[in-house]
């Protein structure tokens, strides 16, 4: 929601020079806190250099402390569009992994929650015990288990996909218990005497009046969770000691000192994210038209 | 070993049908007390039983009495990693975080350039995965607390400032120009009117950071910590499979964000007491 909201002030009012100009500040901040940042290394490498080169060295270095958007960009181009996707080299092939990890357990983690809110809204005994601990598990830092779960699986027998899905699962399916629960609740009491008059059964009443009403709820939720299963799905590749995707990209440009790799599997994974999140938004645009929730 | 799998189900059916007669009953505290804490009591009896009924390797799974053994025998670890991460990492963070981003939300709303600048990326941002943030923040603060201080920093930075800046932007106009006629200065409206009405965004963003400052500081310790701290201790045990051990951090885990979690709800009750959401 959120984030659509952001898009469309972005592309239709006034917002996109406010936002230019914040983004140049933070661009040359970025390179004027790069050349301290990079100095002490650039003065190990080289001897008596100029000030202006001194710069120029700080801003291009191997291994630098802060690398300079520029670099990580070139890095980006050269991992994503000059190397085979099969390559371990490529940053597709491992943003495909972590993808796939997301995707699976954001799944899992839907169907998981609309179930459970399925059950809350129409059992009394367990919203009573259920919604309290569904709360009470987002308190919990979850993400710590996430290493638990890995070699746990591992050592059952279950590796690659699942173990990181089910991380992700469990972070996405809370906004979704959530947003449902409020969803399936949100008719007034007259459309459900409206219903009742016209003699529906439980599950026309579920069918026809609460699963419609509770769409732009879900979307709502659904942007939520797949961020979250992002998160997931990265710090789930982090214990299985950096074979591939973009946690285990990160976790090996921390080893070899490799920043500009480090940086690029940031920024991927927040291209990433962006993606996933705009691509719900316009199922969401699309659904809601459909059932002319908005026009 | 049948007999744990017969008592496992008997312990289901029992637990169910006590909380299906307890919440037939006209809803009272005691009731929204006792229902989910049946639950709870019957949840960790039927993983007990489960364990011995399918006799799976408590190394795997611990029951929940060997997790409550490791727990109270390790007192002593369990402190040390407490202050470690929670009190030095995620609490110093969360305080410096969360309150650099209230002092900016206070100036930026001042100017609506910088507003309708900042906000937007403020959105963009809180739904990146900021957590990748912590091996290049162990990378430039080294591995002691202060590169957790500093993943928790960023972490809750852009929730607390878009939080408070929505609360912030709400403009009740009547009241506005009731402060106007009493001819209040803009410090005077901020205090008295404007900061108070956006205190449910406010306490919003406290509460969703509370838990993201708990997961900074544990994933960052990942990346690289000193040989103590929950995350170090959690991934170093699951290495050995030592995984009671693990289990009773995050027990430890479960009830620090619990404790915080409440306090604020507490400080909330308190201070907005005026709001709908806390009427009956």
């Amino acid at each position: 929601m959120k984030f659509f909201n952001m898009l469309r002030k972005l592309f239709s009012n006034g917002n996109i020079i406010p936002i230019v100009t914040v983004l140049a500040a933070i661009g040359v901040f970025w390179y004027s806190v790069a050349i301290p940042m990079n100095s002490e290394r650039v003065a190990r490498k080289f001897k008596d250099l100029t000030a202006s080169e001194h710069v120029l060295k700080a801003w291009n270095l191997e291994k630098p402390k802060l690398p300079t958007p520029h670099q990580i960009i070139t890095e980006m181009v050269e991992t994503v569009f000059f190397k085979k996707i099969t390559s371990k080299r490529s940053l597709v092939y491992h943003g495909w992994i972590t993808l796939e990890a997301t995707l699976a357990g954001f799944i899992l983690g839907t169907i998981l929650g609309i179930a459970l809110a399925l059950g809350i809204v129409h059992n009394r005994a367990m919203n009573l015990s259920v919604m309290p601990w569904v709360i009470a598990s987002q308190t919990i830092p979850i993400l710590a288990i996430a290493p638990m779960i890995i070699v746990v699986m591992n050592s059952v027998g279950i590796t690659g996909l699942l173990p990181k899905a089910i991380i992700s699962m469990y972070l996405s399916f809370f906004p979704v218990v959530v947003g449902m629960v409020k969803g399936l609740r949100s008719p007034d009491q007259i459309q459900i005497d409206q219903m009742k008059t016209w003699s529906a059964t439980p599950r026309q009443l579920l069918w026809k009046l609460r699963f419609p009403s509770s769409v732009p709820y879900l979307f709502a939720s659904l942007k939520v969770g797949i961020a979250a299963s992002l998160v997931g799905a990265i710090v789930g590749e982090l214990p299985s000691g950096a074979i591939a995707g973009l946690g285990a990209r990160m976790l090996a440009g921390t080893y070899y000192g490799q920043t500009i790799m480090i940086w690029s599997a940031l920024f991927s994974a927040a291209f990433l994210a962006a993606s996933l999140v705009i691509i719900i938004n316009i199922i969401q645009n699309i659904t809601l038209r459909k059932m002319a929730i908005i026009r | 070993m049948n007999n744990f799998l017969i008592s496992f189900f008997a312990i289901w059916i029992l637990g169910w049908w006590l909380n299906s007669i307890l919440s037939r009953r006209e809803s009272s505290t005691l009731i929204k007390f006792f229902v989910p804490t049946i639950f709870g009591i019957v949840f960790l009896i039927m993983w007990e039983l489960l364990v011995l009924a399918l006799s799976i390797n408590p190394i795997l799974l611990p029951p929940p009495s060997a997790i409550g053994v490791k727990f109270i025998t390790e007192i002593p670890t369990l402190w040390i990693d407490f202050t470690q991460t929670l009190i030095k990492g995620a609490l110093s963070g969360y305080l410096l975080g969360c309150g650099s981003a209230f002092i900016v939300a206070i100036l930026i709303d001042r100017f609506d350039f910088l507003k309708r600048g900042l906000l937007p990326l403020g959105n963009f941002v809180s739904a990146l995965p900021i957590v990748g943030m912590a091996p290049i923040f162990v990378m430039w603060f080294g591995f002691d607390w202060e590169s957790k201080c500093a993943v928790v920093v960023a972490m809750v930075f852009f929730p607390m400032l878009v939080n408070t800046v929505q609360g912030l932007s709400l403009i009740d106009h009547s009241r506005q120009d009731l402060m106007h006629t009493y001819s209040a200065s803009y410090l005077q409206t901020l205090l008295k009117l404007r900061l108070p009405s956006a205190l449910p965004f406010i306490f919003n963003g406290l509460k969703i950071c509370s838990t993201l400052a708990l997961i900074g500081a544990i994933v960052a310790e990942f990346f690289g910590s000193p040989i103590k701290g929950m995350g170090f201790r959690i991934s170093s045990e699951v290495g050995r499979f030592a995984l009671d051990m693990v289990w009773a951090e995050i027990l430890v885990a479960a009830m620090a964000g619990c404790l915080f979690y409440g306090l604020i709800v507490i400080i909330e009750r308190q201070l907005t007491f005026w709001h709908p959401s806390q009427q009956k």
